[in-house]
């Protein structure tokens, strides 16, 4: 009994060891391995297509653009030009299909909406990015009352839509102006505040969930040692949330880059719009320039691309952590 | 700042949501009444329902499918960049593709040169497709009548050794350049045979002239043709060269009539109008309110997909992340237990998958309640208050800011919204205090 146990051992152990080799080999081969490849690489493709139209079409003469579809390139390779972002530069008035668009930085150019693009983003984000650290530093490592119900009522504001706050504020500066004779309405500086209030509960959020993972016991360490709050978050908190900071600023940078509704409320009308506000305002001009939609639209997502590619890690991580707003 | 910006407006639209147009005299509850018995703000309501039925779900189904079949394949991480690249771009100019995309010309856009292409293997077209409202018969010109059926014939019978030319106008030069055709030619005649020309007999320079080939004008290439006896009898049939030349040979004595085909014209597909306020939903026989509100438009439809094609690498990254955390035990205990891969799928991934599930679900409701940007910028049309894609958030901006403002109304809307989003602000606060 025992013999037959011993030598009817070993076959089974080779036979499933065998059988565990065989197995990878067997699942590349398997066909519902190819058809997911297969239906993944189409899904791909399709995925790609409008990108690469946007794309293709401001590399066309704009005249082509009522003619024959984008796609006519592929045959055609000679259609592509620079033209069109030549003419970013140099003003669209000598094309016949493309006049009455300014030049250069001359205000309700495609460059001047860039660089208003520039000046909202860039002072929101960095307004939000800190008053975040810091509030969020008080409510994590504070030692008042009520923190905690500070921080649920800023994750209920998280989801105020900001339509709700539009006709007050708007109200709201321009009594300021009246009161103080300073009217953000119509505005950058209006915008961005706008921009950093309603990024505020997301920021506070995002950086009080990093936060939450720095051992309280350094904190106290810290104040036994004698060390103020700001030394304590200058020496300790920003260099352990720098990554966190990141996601958030990233976060908040295509966030404010690629808003409409709070800059068509507030600066509507203006010669210096951002580019979201630029190309709204182009669709709806009676000959729509096509050159200059196509080419302000791949001006206005080369900047968030860039900034997606090269920091991509820090911005899923800071919209898996919200995955709310 | 927060309590300026945020918590004061928010308190503030609520107040001026019982005021008057200019927010100057309290009117108590009118506003709110007329929100829910006016056409224009319920067809607003009606496409935030069909927004929040509609595309939250389809939008996380999209995402765990393609979470889950994205780790089988070997690429994950490129498939995963260029499904999530969308999100990054802003609205507005995804927007504006797609109004490309979606484009009634299939010539240019896209979706309907899909349709058409389609449409062609069951109707093929035409070289010469004529375009709405034309007829084969108002291109005859010269030498040229209208036969039976849309074909055209030599007005004169012609026997074998003669050629005939007919000239024909009411062609858009870009399809003769597009098929490639040339400077047309009269052809030399040849003993027994039937020879001829078809032609563009208009000359920029001469306009008025309309007999005999002048420079500039190009041969029909590409064109189908029959000889037909007196009798109506098909002899022979043949094709022009790139001049509009063509050739009968061998044919008899005749008399003949030289035929253009029908099929040369046969029009193309003329694309739908994706962005237009076209309903899906049958509604002719119901009242006007009903239509308004039960209708569903094809506006809506190009909206939505367009979001999905924004909004689905979101869904992918969060249920991917969810997944990466998952129980590998419980998965591998199910393979051992010899369930099959569906059944796993089902009954173990998407119950502990449940909880990420709901906040994808939960933030995608949220989002689309305040659905504005596509709409306003794909549905230029059809978004202003009253239009078919309108929704409560462009109402909002409408009433608001832009042309005839509303302050009482705009702010009962936004409170509205507010009011919508509430639910979800608790779910949200349930969750994170639980934590």
């Amino acid at each position: 009994m025992t013999v037959t146990t011993v030598t009817a051992t070993p076959p089974v152990v080779e036979e499933e060891k065998s059988l565990r080799q065989a197995r990878p080999f067997l699942k590349r081969l398997r066909p519902s391995r190819v058809a997911v490849n297969v239906v993944l690489g189409a899904i791909a493709l399709f995925w790609l297509v409008p990108t690469l139209s946007m794309m293709i079409i401001s590399f066309r003469p704009a005249g082509l653009f009522e003619v024959s579809g984008w796609w006519k390139v592929f045959s055609a390779p000679s259609q592509l030009t620079l033209q069109n972002y030549k003419e970013l530069f140099t003003g669209g008035s000598s094309t016949a299909l493309g006049g009455g668009v300014p030049s250069g930085l001359a205000p309700g150019s495609v460059l001047d909406a860039l660089r208003t693009s520039l000046e909202i983003s860039i002072p929101a984000t960095i307004l939000v990015t800190l008053i975040a650290s810091l509030t969020a530093y008080s409510i994590v490592f504070g030692r008042w009352r009520g923190r905690n119900a500070v921080f649920l009522t800023i994750v209920g504001l998280m989801v105020v839509p900001l339509q709700v706050a539009l006709i007050p504020v708007a109200s709201l500066y321009k009594d300021m102006g009246s009161a103080f004779g300073w009217n953000p309405f119509g505005t950058i500086s209006g915008v961005v505040i706008f921009h950093v209030a309603f990024g505020l509960p997301f920021g506070i959020f995002l950086m009080r969930n990093f936060y939450t993972g720095i051992p309280t016991a350094l904190i106290e360490a810290g104040r036994i040692d004698g060390a103020g709050e700001w030394t304590l978050f200058r020496r300790v908190v920003i260099p352990l949330g720098i990554a966190a900071a990141a996601s958030l600023a990233i976060f908040q940078f295509i966030w404010v880059w690629n808003d409409l509704l709070v800059a068509l409320v507030f600066l509507g009308g203006d010669p210096h719009v951002p580019l979201t506000l630029f190309l709204y305002d182009q669709e709806r001009t009676l000959a729509a320039n096509f050159w200059i939609i196509s080419t302000g639209s791949m001006v206005s997502i080369v900047v968030p691309l860039i900034v997606f590619l090269a920091f991509q890690r820090h911005f899923v991580r800071g919209m898996l952590a919200g995955a709310v707003k | 700042m927060l309590l300026a910006i945020v918590v004061w407006p928010a308190i503030a639209t609520i107040r001026y949501s019982f005021y008057n147009a200019t927010a100057t005299k309290a009117v108590g509850l009118s506003n709110y009444k007329s929100l829910f018995s006016t056409a224009d703000t319920l067809i607003a309501f009606r496409n935030n329902v069909i927004w929040v039925l509609v595309f939250p779900f389809i939008v996380t189904v999209l995402g765990l499918v393609f979470a889950v079949l994205s780790e089988r394949i070997r690429w994950a991480t490129a498939f995963k960049t260029i499904i999530f690249l969308p999100i990054v771009f802003s609205v507005t100019a995804s927007s504006l593709v797609f109004t490309q995309i979606f484009q009634l010309d299939p010539h240019v856009g896209v979706f309907n040169a899909i349709v058409q292409t389609v449409d062609d293997w069951f109707h093929s077209p035409g070289a010469y497709p004529l375009s709405a409202g034309q007829t084969a018969a108002s291109l005859a010109t010269s030498g040229v009548v209208p036969g039976p059926h849309g074909t055209l014939e030599s007005s004169a019978a012609i026997r074998a050794g003669g050629t005939v030319q007919m000239g024909l106008t009411g062609v858009n030069p870009d399809i003769l350049s597009v098929i490639g055709a040339r400077q047309a030619r009269v052809p030399t005649p040849v003993a027994g045979a039937v020879t001829g020309l078809v032609w563009r007999d208009f000359s920029i320079s001469n306009p008025s002239n309309i007999s005999g080939v002048l420079p500039g004008e190009d041969g029909f290439a590409n064109l189908r043709l029959a000889l037909l006896r007196s009798d109506g009898s098909t002899v022979a049939t043949t094709t022009t060269d790139a001049f509009g030349r063509f050739v009968f040979s061998g044919v008899g004595a005749g008399p003949f009539r030289v035929q253009i085909l029908a099929s040369n014209f046969t029009s193309a597909f003329p694309g739908t109008f994706w962005l237009g306020p076209q309903s899906l939903t049958p509604t002719s026989n119901l009242s006007q309110t009903a239509q308004a509100l039960l209708s569903v438009p094809l506006i809506d439809i190009s909206e939505i997909l367009a979001y999905l094609w924004i909004w689905a690498g979101f869904t992918m990254v969060i249920v991917a992340a969810g997944l990466a955390a998952l129980d590998r035990e419980a998965l591998e205990a199910a393979h051992v237990d010899g369930a099959t891969e569906w059944q796993t799928f089902r009954r173990v991934t998407i119950p502990m998958l449940a909880p990420v599930l709901t906040v994808v679900f939960v933030t995608m409701v949220i989002n689309v309640l305040k659905i504005f940007d596509i709409v306003v910028n794909l549905g230029i049309d059809t978004s202003q208050p009253g239009g078919q894609s309108s929704t409560l958030a462009s109402d909002v901006y409408y009433l608001g800011f832009g042309g005839g403002v509303h302050t009482g109304l705009a702010s009962a809307l936004a409170v509205m919204l507010f009011i919508l989003v509430v639910p979800a602000m608790l779910f949200n606060l349930k969750r994170i205090s639980g934590k």
